[in-house]
């Protein structure tokens, strides 16, 4: 296929992963920030929402506080970051028409059914939490529906691979990333501490990542920090991990590897990647600092999407 | 201006007989029935995002050409009619395009003068002596028909270089079959979904000497920012084969290959529909980012084929038109079989002086212009218009040409106040690889929405309607 479709069905998928990630961050962050002060202590949730969206830097420039309403609009509406949900369907929909031939009637409905609504109820952005919580609810839909239509309609070939390394990619980025922001509240320190105020912090964590009754079903525990972060790096059955994100991606790049009859740089990076996650227990990761391995994990998934753009997309 | 010939109603009350069930069915149909069924046609054009562009418009990038759910019908009779005299225009163009970059034995016969050629900005001097497979330069052909009367097809221009359009064509049929499946079942409609597969042989049979069995064709679209981008994705997804932009594609030692996620893959055959300007920047238009650099010399190295070929500009020039009748008499030794609209040449000085004289009665169009623009309807046209035309027609006088205003044929169309009749045109497409030439029955039924209206473009408000052939 054209590198360019490829990095196009690549990218699409990426957009829309991200827009749901964003909508459900927003999400947890409106349930904490609704808790008694005495529930959520001093720390501005606001802000670490910015922070796992990554975009606390641009924001900044144009806001002076990080408060439920400019977040809200920034992460959701605002032209002027590149990555609001906004701006992920318009730039879904802009790449869905670049390679219409590509995906399936579905899919294109999908994104241009988005992209309409995003235009004729959306365009104002929302005025209440009522209507915060349907635009979410409309955003999480649109990402189900996409995700579910190109896997039941898809030719399972390196169309389909290259769109789900897109999600799988993007999925490890931002689970990373909320771990990146939030892993001071999971450090075993904070054990001792365990009182109604991590309980709320590890919900939202959790909440974000939809794992909140993944965890106890797993588990069958109560919240505890370590199973947390185990659950969302190391265990594979939870789609949202970065190790299930991984086996996904190695799966679909050896599928592409064999339909082309040759493997690369991107086959093996993807695989090294896997194998570290493979072998870490939590233990060992505690040990050598979990902000360390989460930053570390970014800089090679990043690497990883580079690579895979050298190898086949330019 | 004559009474337009109404293609359903014969004056004193009767039908003609292509349209007699569709006028039973219409009566038996509530008009909120038909209301309904309009709204839902134009909730799937959105949804399907069949939608243009009209350049210079700030307010929505993306438009909706208005659908009209009443077919225009034609005979089996009409049709078959209409289809001998297309593929003879089509024939003749080819030869014409074949002479006139290499013989020129009509230029020597004195039949079309030399500088209308020469001087012709669209003539392209890279094509003389150039080979193109088996003489074909026109592959689709688009060529806009008008009727006046019940007898005549009238062409009212030939479009050779990127005819756009046929996706309206397969549309408008796909939608008028989901919402109207009683009224097929009543007609015995000749269907029109061959034409992607017979556009594909068609382009597979032109490949180079130089290409595999199994040539690769791929679509050149300027990009997404094109108004008929919709339809170039239409088209390759119809035809299964890959849409490519300029910078899809590399040119190495005069070959031609597509940049996929397995590596460079060779390209035979391009379906382009990127004007002759943008194609190459190293022969044409320098500034030109939608182009090939180097795809000129792939071609006169005989290992692409472009279709359609460069250069056809010059047979589909409105001046260029006017000696269409005897260009079809010079090559078949036949007698046309469409007419051709009256046309005054205004670089003639005989004939600019009679249009001069008669501005407010004449349509004036630019030789080079296309899409409704840039013309002068007289009749419906202020004073002040018609001045300010007039001084330009006299300053460039060889730029324009002047023709009658033409009763089009009407048709009955949904309109706010009910059925009323509204005019039409068509644009039948027609195809030509090594094989020969083939139409599919029918074409793109284009409607002028506006009462009284003669404009048809769908850049300046025109609608469209699908177009039955009855196979009798």
């Amino acid at each position: 296929m054209l590198s360019r479709t490829a990095e196009n069905l690549y990218w699409l998928a990426r957009y829309v992963e991200r827009a749901e990630y964003l909508a459900r961050t927003i999400d947890a962050t409106l349930r904490v920030t609704a808790l008694p002060a005495a529930y959520v202590g001093k720390t501005n949730e606001w802000d670490s929402a910015l922070l796992t969206a990554g975009v606390a830097a641009s924001f900044y420039q144009a806001y002076e506080e990080a408060n439920e309403d400019n977040v809200v609009e920034y992460l959701s509406f605002s032209p002027n970051n590149p990555s609001s949900i906004r701006n992920c369907i318009e730039a879904a929909r802009l790449n869905s028409r670049s390679v219409r031939t590509a995906l399936t009637s579905e899919m294109w409905d999908t994104i241009n059914s988005a992209w309409i609504e995003l235009q004729a109820v959306w365009s104002k952005g929302t005025s209440t939490r009522e209507d915060l919580a349907k635009f979410l609810r409309f955003v999480q839909e649109t990402s189900l529906r996409f995700d579910g239509s190109a896997y039941r309609t898809m030719l399972r070939n390196d169309a389909y691979w290259f769109s789900r390394m897109g999600v799988h990619l993007e999925r490890a980025d931002n689970t990373a990333r909320i771990l990146d922001v939030k892993y001071h509240v999971l450090l075993p320190e904070a054990e001792h501490v365990g009182g109604p105020l991590d309980f709320y912090q590890w919900s939202s964590i959790l909440r974000s990542v939809s794992a909140l009754t993944a965890y106890h079903w797993v588990y069958r525990e109560t919240l505890k920090p370590w199973l947390i972060a185990d659950l969302l790096i190391l265990n594979d059955t939870l789609p949202r991990s970065l190790a299930s994100c991984y086996g996904n991606l190695v799966r679909n790049l050896d599928q592409i590897g064999v339909a082309y009859g040759r493997q690369g740089p991107a086959q093996r990076h993807a695989r090294g990647i896997r194998n570290r996650l493979e072998h870490s227990n939590m233990n060992d990761i505690f040990q050598h600092g979990v902000h360390e391995f989460i930053q570390e994990f970014i800089a090679d998934n990043s690497r990883l999407g580079e690579i895979i753009t050298k190898q086949y997309l330019i | 201006m004559a009474v337009a010939f109404d293609e359903m109603n014969i004056p004193g009350g009767d039908l003609r007989p292509a349209y007699r069930e569709l006028a039973r069915w219409l009566r038996e149909t509530p008009p909120e029935a038909l209301d309904y069924r309009r709204q839902e046609a134009e909730l799937l054009f959105r949804r399907i995002g069949i939608t243009f562009a009209v350049y210079g418009d700030t307010e929505s990038t993306e438009r909706l050409i208005p659908f009209d759910v009443i077919p225009r019908i034609m005979s089996g009779k009409e049709w078959t009619l209409l289809e001998k005299g297309l593929k003879q225009r089509v024939r003749a163009l080819n030869m014409f395009l074949r002479d006139i970059y290499h013989g020129r034995d009509i230029l020597r016969a004195g039949i079309v003068p030399d500088d209308l050629i020469f001087q012709n900005p669209v003539f392209r001097p890279e094509m003389n002596g150039q080979e193109v497979p088996h003489d074909v330069y026109v592959h689709i052909a688009g060529i806009d028909i008008v009727r006046v009367d019940a007898e005549d097809f009238i062409v009212l221009e030939d479009n050779a270089r990127t005819p756009s359009g046929v996706s309206y064509m397969l549309e408008n049929r796909e939608i008028m079959m989901r919402l109207f499946p009683d009224l097929f079942a009543r007609h015995r409609v000749a269907p029109v979904e061959r034409y992607p597969d017979e556009l594909l042989a068609a382009l597979r049979s032109v490949a180079p000497h130089s290409a595999s069995s199994e040539p690769t064709v791929a679509l050149l679209t300027p990009g997404v920012y094109n108004s008929a981008y919709y339809e170039h994705s239409f088209l390759a997804d119809k035809l299964g084969i890959e849409l490519v932009e300029g910078r899809d594609l590399v040119v190495k030692n005069n070959e031609v290959f597509m940049r996929t996620t397995e590596g460079m893959k060779r390209v035979d055959v391009i379906y382009r529909r990127v004007d002759d300007d943008f194609l190459d920047p190293l022969t044409f238009r320098p500034d030109s980012v939608l182009g090939v650099p180097g795809l000129m010399s792939a071609y006169a190295a005989g290992n692409i084929t472009l279709a359609n070929a460069v250069g056809t500009g010059i047979a589909d020039d409105k001046a260029i038109y006017s000696y269409m009748p005897d260009i079809v008499q010079f090559y078949l030794g036949e007698e046309p079989i469409l007419k051709n609209v009256p046309t005054w040449r205004c670089r003639e000085p005989k004939d600019l002086a009679y249009v001069l004289d008669n501005l407010g009665d004449l349509v004036v169009k630019e030789v080079h212009g296309s899409g409704g623009y840039g013309m002068l309807i007289g009749p419906a046209a202020t004073k002040a218009t018609i001045e300010a035309f007039r001084e330009k027609l006299k300053r460039e006088p060889e730029g324009f040409i002047a023709q009658p205003t033409l009763a089009l044929s009407t048709c009955p169309t949904c309109t706010a106040a009910g059925l009323a009749p509204r005019h039409v045109d068509l644009r039948p497409f027609v195809l030509t690889g090594s094989k020969g030439t083939t139409i599919v029955p029918g074409g793109l039924t284009r409607v002028a929405l506006k009462e009284g209206s003669l404009v048809v473009n769908s850049s300046q408000g025109g609608g469209t309607k699908d177009t039955w052939i009855l196979d009798e």
